[in-house]
């Protein structure tokens, strides 16, 4: 693979088939659109099958200076390949989750899809951090039209609230990059990774960036966009909102916050602790409320979230990697999920509850593969939501049991909110003759819903295919941020001779 | 040995081709491929066990595949193999072979049936994994996966509410428990740094004594992790406090009630106490609450039996009351007693359930006890069957020869006695006044069913059934049989089919005899050489269970005698005793009726506060506070302040990205000159 620019490549793919989208009719711009995701897929393929295991940490580079320090650098670690193919592997089915509910201004929508995936790569590969900052941002503005213009009722408001939570974290964070610039002398990311800032003014570049990859995450309390913005935008966006752009905040811990600020990180550790426990309790108790089926996992994604950043904060590799496989899992399970929800949508269409029932008499295939992405994101063992789950808090277990514990709570939160859906739209009598009369999977669906499928047990059976490619970066962020990890309140102290001693006091007092 | 594989992948594959070919593969092909894998794993299950009990067989590993390596966590797929795993080896696969031919029967007229066949394979499975598991995150995994297949059976008839709701409630229910479970196993990876279960019990003699820091004060190492893995098996075994789904899991199909809420997956908890009884044996302080859950619930669960007017109810309190024995059994010590009771219960007690079952399909759907009556005429067998299953559960049997129960409950109750403590001593009088209970329930059951004058009339399944039957639908209810007045309303059950009768039979073997043949190879001076280390086990307990004579050593027997006697005079000689007594009681009664009200207080204290709660942090949190002062509040101060700016506030997205552009490209600019 030495030499071929695979990463430019399969930014340009997108880009020129999204540019020639504007001007081709529904048609002609749907297949060009599925064609150039499949490319891009296979290529991503490509990608993971060279990527050397084992090698070097950063694999792919290109590299091309613009101007004075600003830099064209691209290159993928094991973490960003995770991130790729996940982008690629859910695009398709995107393109295919538009294929017929999508009528107005077909054209443009899918240029809209290309030119996003086209930024979403770019996020995870770039290595210049004003190259990343254009692809965090530019990425949003595909998705904020996709919501304005193709979305339900309130898209205005929906796609304004989106707008202006990312502004304004997205602001400090550039005033934070700009600072880091100015005393590193350099927009290298990798330099960064390693360079070592003042502590005290780690506290404030780490809190510009919370700023912003809080927003993305979305933690609590600034997820209240999330729900608004999954329920107007329509299915496909709703797939990659929850499957790709919600890991950028991750993404943004995993590769700034944490490396470049372990001591910030490690003095804000217990805010990102109890931001996530309220987050995993509080959204997990507002799903279980919730009428709207998309407003209910888009809650469902801020409690996952939570298990993510506490793992991301639990300064150990079960916890790291463990975050690593909740944003995998859940960029395929959430997408799945919201999926199914625009499947029976495209037929009855509401998202209301209670205007289903009873589906697993008339859509029994659909039942069972909504019922098993209902269990990954249970985190049922044998599916992809447990791994990371299972990891994760173990993590964080390590470093501090209460917020294990109130954060485990999510496993017993989450099959009650998501049962309670499950069986007031597959269980039950069909209450409805509308959503009695409703047909099984088509083909088209199917193709859709059975990667995912597979895609979600692969991970849960062998998820050493997911871990590998990552384990060497995992490891050594760790190492960087290992002196600076918080002591853990749960060490085991091996002393013989205090139980006895107690014993006996207590034997005198009798 | 890897005829283990077979045993556990073919349930599972069997599970796939049945679930996905369902209508397609028609019913016969689902069934037959289903029920044909289960009889090959039980076919090749028995083997092992016999070379285990004549000493020829050793502990093996079988690995399978890699699953998880995150840093020094690391588990695989394997299946283990030695004593303990044999016996539940055999219990799973007989047990679910014989319910999956009986429910060829039993789901005869379900127009569903691949679905659960394969749901069954399913939970076999799963089932297998658990007790195979080398790890405690594979026994996890089965664990869970039991879970699943109990919450698709029970829900099975998705159409009624109440099943719907009675799966949730299993699920969630046990996911408490699986909360404690899961914590345990983080715990114990902090500890040990492995999740190998050989290797932490090999290590954890060595940590009894240290302290650990758990929600921020310090403990006993090993009792925080053994109480937090108790908490597992306390949930998936329904034990006081998180017993509540069990009764309501009886909404599934009879013959998966046999198969997963008696004899299988209710024992898991057992069996993970007793897989890791080492581990156990480490902390006096968890050994004692063992016992005392168990005791507690094996006394508080038979209060409840003994008041339920539905068959399989009835049965379902019995189970709960009898893995409180099991659990009591290991909370004293004595683990081999604790699995011997496991063993023999799962015969006697999916015996009971199947009878129940053809009772049920014999009375066209009625559960209801008090309709029943004089049935042993019309249908004998099941009769026979269902009173050598309450012969064994009640534990008949003098001078060292009896039925099943006789010999485990009994070991049971000696050891707990013979452990000399006072928890043990507890337990040793709760267990008996439970054997009092137990043996009244159970003749309660067998006399209200088969004896007495036939009550069916009152039924509206009967009634029902009588009108089909008739061809007069529009007939009204109350009118219309006075040709029938001897209280059958004119109907004729009918013995079930022998597809159904053949488990019964054999289940009925296993109920009379499992106890006599298998007790010198689970509980005696020899144990050790059945268990092979698979579990712990104390020769002085067992010298002390010989040592105990007179009146504690028969006094489950004359229980046993008394409770028989109050049966069978409240509900064969003078039948209006029962609700004289009741009415006596008032409040009591209706306390325990009502099963001591933990449903209505768990829906007050979690179920209505959890939904109100969400209520409010939606209405109140997120939409008045957080959007109000958050982005609708800028939105109100952008609208109030654009007055005069509204020329550039166009209010198009567009702009806004390319004001965001234009500033960065401006931003960097100043960078890099500056």
């Amino acid at each position: 693979m030495s030499g071929f620019p695979i990463l430019s490549v399969m930014m340009l793919v997108p880009l020129v088939a999204g540019l020639a989208c504007f001007f081709l009719d529904a048609k002609a711009a749907r297949t060009l659109a599925l064609v150039a995701t499949l490319v891009d897929f296979a290529l991503g393929v490509v990608l993971w099958l060279n990527f050397d295991i084992g090698g070097a940490q950063w694999q792919f580079t290109e590299r091309h200076e613009l101007f004075s320090g600003f830099s064209y650098a691209l290159g993928i670690d094991g973490i960003a390949l995770l991130l790729i193919v996940l982008t690629v592997f859910l695009m398709p089915i995107c393109i295919g989750a538009s294929w017929k509910s999508v009528e107005k201004r077909v054209g443009e929508y899918m240029g809209a899809f290309l030119i996003m995936e086209t930024l979403m790569i770019g996020v995870f590969c770039a290595q210049d951090i004003f190259l990343f900052y254009m692809f965090f941002e530019a990425g949003l503005i595909p998705m904020y039209l996709i919501i304005g213009i193709w979305g339900g009722q309130d898209r205005i408001y929906a796609a304004y609230k989106f707008f202006l939570y990312t502004l304004l974290g997205s602001v400090l964070m550039l005033v934070a990059m700009l600072y880091m610039v100015h005393v590193a002398g350099t927009t290298d990311v990798p330099t960064l990774m390693a360079y070592n800032f003042d502590p005290k003014v780690q506290t404030w570049l780490w809190l510009a960036f919370f700023a912003s990859f809080a927003v993305k995450m979305p933690m609590w309390p600034v997820h209240t966009w999330l729900p608004a913005a999954h329920v107007q935008a329509p299915t496909a966006g709703s797939v990659i909102l929850a499957g790709v752009l919600l890991k950028m905040g991750g993404y943004g811990f995993i590769r700034f916050s944490l490396p470049m600020f372990p001591e910030a990180s490690a003095q804000f550790a217990p805010l990102i602790w109890g931001l996530s426990m309220a987050a995993v309790v509080i959204t997990s108790l507002i799903a279980l409320v919730q009428d709207d089926m998309k407003k209910l996992i888009a809650y469902s994604s801020v409690a996952h979230m939570g298990i993510v950043t506490i793992g991301l904060f639990a300064f150990n590799t079960q916890g790291l990697e463990g975050s690593m496989m909740v944003m995998l899992s859940h960029g395929l399970v959430a997408g799945a999920l919201f999926l199914c929800v625009g499947i029976i949508y495209d037929r009855l269409h509401t998202r209301e509850i209670a205007r289903y029932g009873g589906l697993a008499i008339n859509m029994p295939r659909y039942a069972l593969f909504f019922l098993l992405f209902t269990m990954a994101s249970i985190g049922l063992p044998g599916t992809s939501g447990f791994v990371g789950e299972f990891l994760s808090l173990a993590g964080i277990y390590a470093i501090s049991t209460w917020t294990a514990l109130i954060c485990a709570t999510g496993i017993i939160l989450g099959a009650g909110y998501m049962l309670y859906l499950y069986r007031r739209v597959a269980f039950g009598d069909q209450k409805n003759a509308d959503a009695a009369a409703m047909l099984d999977l088509d083909a088209r669906e199917y193709l859709m819903v059975i990667p995912l499928a597979l895609a979600v047990l692969w991970m849960g059976v062998y998820p050493e295919s997911f871990i590998a490619p990552m384990r060497a970066d995992i490891a050594a962020l760790e190492a960087r941020i290992a002196s600076a990890a918080p002591e853990g309140d749960s060490k085991v102290t091996v002393g013989k001779e205090k139980p006895v001693h107690e014993e006996v006091a207590h034997e005198g007092a009798h | 040995m890897n005829q283990i594989l077979i045993i556990v992948f073919l349930p599972m594959l069997a599970a796939i081709i049945a679930g996905l070919g369902n209508k397609q593969l028609g019913n016969v092909a689902a069934k037959s491929i289903t029920t044909g894998a289960l009889f090959i794993a039980c076919g090749l299950s028995w083997p092992i066990f016999i070379q285990f009990l004549n000493g020829s067989a050793e502990a093996t590993v079988v690995p399978v595949m890699k699953w998880v390596a995150s840093g020094t966590l690391n588990f695989d797929w394997a299946l283990r193999v030695d004593t303990l795993t044999a016996v539940m080896l055999v219990v799973v696969t007989s047990v679910s072979a014989l319910v999956h031919l009986y429910s060829w029967g039993y789901m005869d007229e379900e127009p569903d049936q691949p679905r659960f066949f394969a749901y069954l394979s399913l939970f076999t499975f799963a089932m297998l994994m658990l007790v195979t598991a080398n790890n405690l995150v594979q026994m996890f995994f089965g664990w869970e996966g039991v879970g699943l297949a109990s919450y698709l059976l029970i829900g099975f008839w998705f159409r009624k509410p109440s099943a719907s709701a009675a799966a949730i409630k299993a699920f969630v229910v046990n996911r408490v428990g699986d909360l404690g479970f899961m914590l345990g196993i983080f715990g114990t990876f902090l500890v040990f740094g492995t999740v190998s279960i050989p290797d932490i019990l090999a290590a954890a003699p060595g940590m009894a004594g240290s302290t650990i820091g758990f929600l921020g004060m310090r403990f006993d190492t090993m009792t925080v992790l053994c109480l937090l893995l108790f908490v597992g098996a306390m949930g998936k075994s329904a034990q006081l406090g998180l017993h509540t789904w069990l009764p309501d899991a009886m909404e599934g199909p009879t013959p998966v009630s046999a198969l997963i809420h008696a004899a299988t997956m209710v024992t898991a908890g057992v069996f993970m106490v007793c897989r890791l009884s080492p581990m156990f044996e480490t902390s006096p302080t968890a050994m004692t609450f063992i016992t005392f859950i168990g005791a507690a619930t094996c006394f508080f669960a038979a209060t409840i039996g003994c008041t339920q007017w539905d068959i399989k109810r009835v049965i379902a309190y019995s189970t709960c009351s009898q893995l409180g024995y099991m659990f009591f059994a290991a909370g004293v010590g004595a683990f081999g007693s604790a699995m011997f009771h496991l063993f023999t219960h799962a015969f006697f007690k999916a015996l009971l359930f199947l009878c129940a079952g053809s009772v049920i399909h014999a009375m066209h759907h009625e559960q209801d006890m008090r309709f029943y009556g004089n049935l042993r005429k019309q249908i004998p067998i099941t009769f026979w069957a269902m009173t050598f299953g309450t012969l064994a559960i009640t534990g008949v049997g003098l001078f060292g020869v009896g039925f099943a129960g006789y010999h485990s409950k009994d070991s049971i109750i000696e050891a707990a006695y013979a452990s000399g403590t006072g928890m043990g001593h507890f337990a040793y009088w709760m267990g008996i006044v439970a054997a009092l209970m137990t043996s009244f329930y159970s003749w309660r059951l067998v006399f209200l069913t088969f004896f007495g004058k036939p009550r069916w009339a009152g039924s509206e399944h009967i009634q029902h059934a009588v009108h089909d039957a008739h061809g007069h639908g529009h007939d009204d209810h109350g009118h219309g049989h006075a040709d029938h007045d001897d209280g059958t309303a004119g109907y004729h059950p009918h013995e079930s089919p022998l597809v159904m009768l053949i488990p019964l039979i054999l289940l009925s073997v296993g109920a009379i005899a499992a106890g006599y043949v298998f007790e010198h190879a689970f509980v005696s001076d020899g144990m050790g050489e059945f268990w092979k280390g698979s579990l712990v086990f104390h020769e002085h307990l067992i010298h002390a269970m010989h040592g105990i004579s007179g009146v504690i050593k028969y006094m489950p027997f004359i229980v046993m005698l008394i409770g028989l006697v109050i049966a069978w005079y409240g509900y064969i000689k003078n039948t209006r005793f029962p609700a004289a007594v009741a009415e006596q009681l008032g409040p009591v009664y209706t306390f325990v009726y009502r099963k001591w009200m933990f449903d209505e207080l768990y829906h007050y204290m979690f179920v209505v506060p959890a939904f109100w709660i969400g209520k409010v942090f939606w209405k109140v949190l997120d939409i008045g506070v957080i959007d109000r002062f958050g982005p609708d509040g800028a939105a109100w101060a952008v609208a109030k302040g654009s007055t005069y700016t509204q020329k550039v506030q166009s209010g198009y997205l567009y702009s806004y990205a390319l004001i965001m552009l234009l500033g960065l490209v401006g931003a960097i600019s100043w960078v890099i000159a500056g």
